[in-house]
């Protein structure tokens, strides 16, 4: 039996390259046929936005993330998972979140990437804080009602 | 015994501080009596948790609800729901 995967989980300032993570998954093995990546990017929809500042738990975001990717590993067959999310300003364009899960099959690899951003959604603690482009703060980023929804689309009916 | 209290986003910001020492008073045994008494402590506790139902509470950097026993808590902390992703 194979051992149990240990997920890759970072909570960092600076950006990632995302063609470089799927790259450290896969290189040198010939056992996965399935990476799916999911990239969350600063957005801004008026023109009025000139940053999101993600503010943090240290220490309970890595153990949190950390608790939902041992799960992911667990209901899931991959033979890799990382999981980066950036705290900081970060202007829209620019990467906030990177999921990337590996398997030998597509299915396995779409269902967890999904259920990892569902649940990290409603339970990472992260806070994003408007800034706008006059200067001024914009107030915190309120939590949408279908981000829990989803998360608990996962539930088991036993749960 | 102290407790290690830690607020974030507004939470933090209405109550002034983002962490404090607390000597907890007798009777006050789970989130939501801590919640309350903190209500009872100033103008900006006050306003931070004025809907407490809204408020989200980690004990130890694990997730729980407002029943949760708080003994032995070392770090316990107050955030809005959370908006990362």
């Amino acid at each position: 039996m194979s051992a149990v995967l240990v997920p890759s989980v970072r909570i960092q300032r600076q950006d990632f390259d995302v063609a470089a993570e799927i790259a450290a998954l896969t290189q040198g093995r010939a056992d996965i046929g399935a990476v799916v990546t999911f990239s969350g990017l600063c957005r801004d929809e008026q023109g009025a936005l000139s940053a999101l500042e993600l503010e943090h738990y240290p220490g309970m975001a890595e153990a949190e993330i950390g608790r939902i990717a041992t799960e992911a590993v667990q209901r899931w067959p991959l033979q890799g998972l990382t999981v980066i999310h950036r705290h900081g300003k970060i202007a829209p364009g620019h990467n906030i979140v990177l999921v990337v899960a590996a398997s030998a099959h597509r299915q396995a690899a779409f269902e967890a990437a999904n259920f990892l951003m569902d649940y990290l959604k409603s339970r990472a603690p992260f806070w994003k804080k408007e800034h706008r482009t006059d200067g001024s703060e914009g107030g915190w980023v309120e939590a949408k009602e279908a981000d829990a929804l989803a998360a608990g689309r996962w539930k088991s009916p036993s749960e | 015994m102290t407790t290690r209290l830690i607020y974030f986003a507004w939470v933090r910001e209405r109550i002034g501080t983002s962490e404090e020492e607390v000597e907890l008073p007798a009777g006050i045994e789970t989130v939501a009596d801590l919640l309350r008494w903190l209500q009872s402590r100033g103008e900006g506790y006050e306003r931070a948790l004025q809907y407490p139902d809204v408020i989200r509470v980690a004990i130890n950097q694990e997730h729980v609800d407002h029943r949760e026993k708080i003994s032995g808590a070392r770090e316990i902390a107050l955030f809005p729901p959370m908006t990362g992703g």
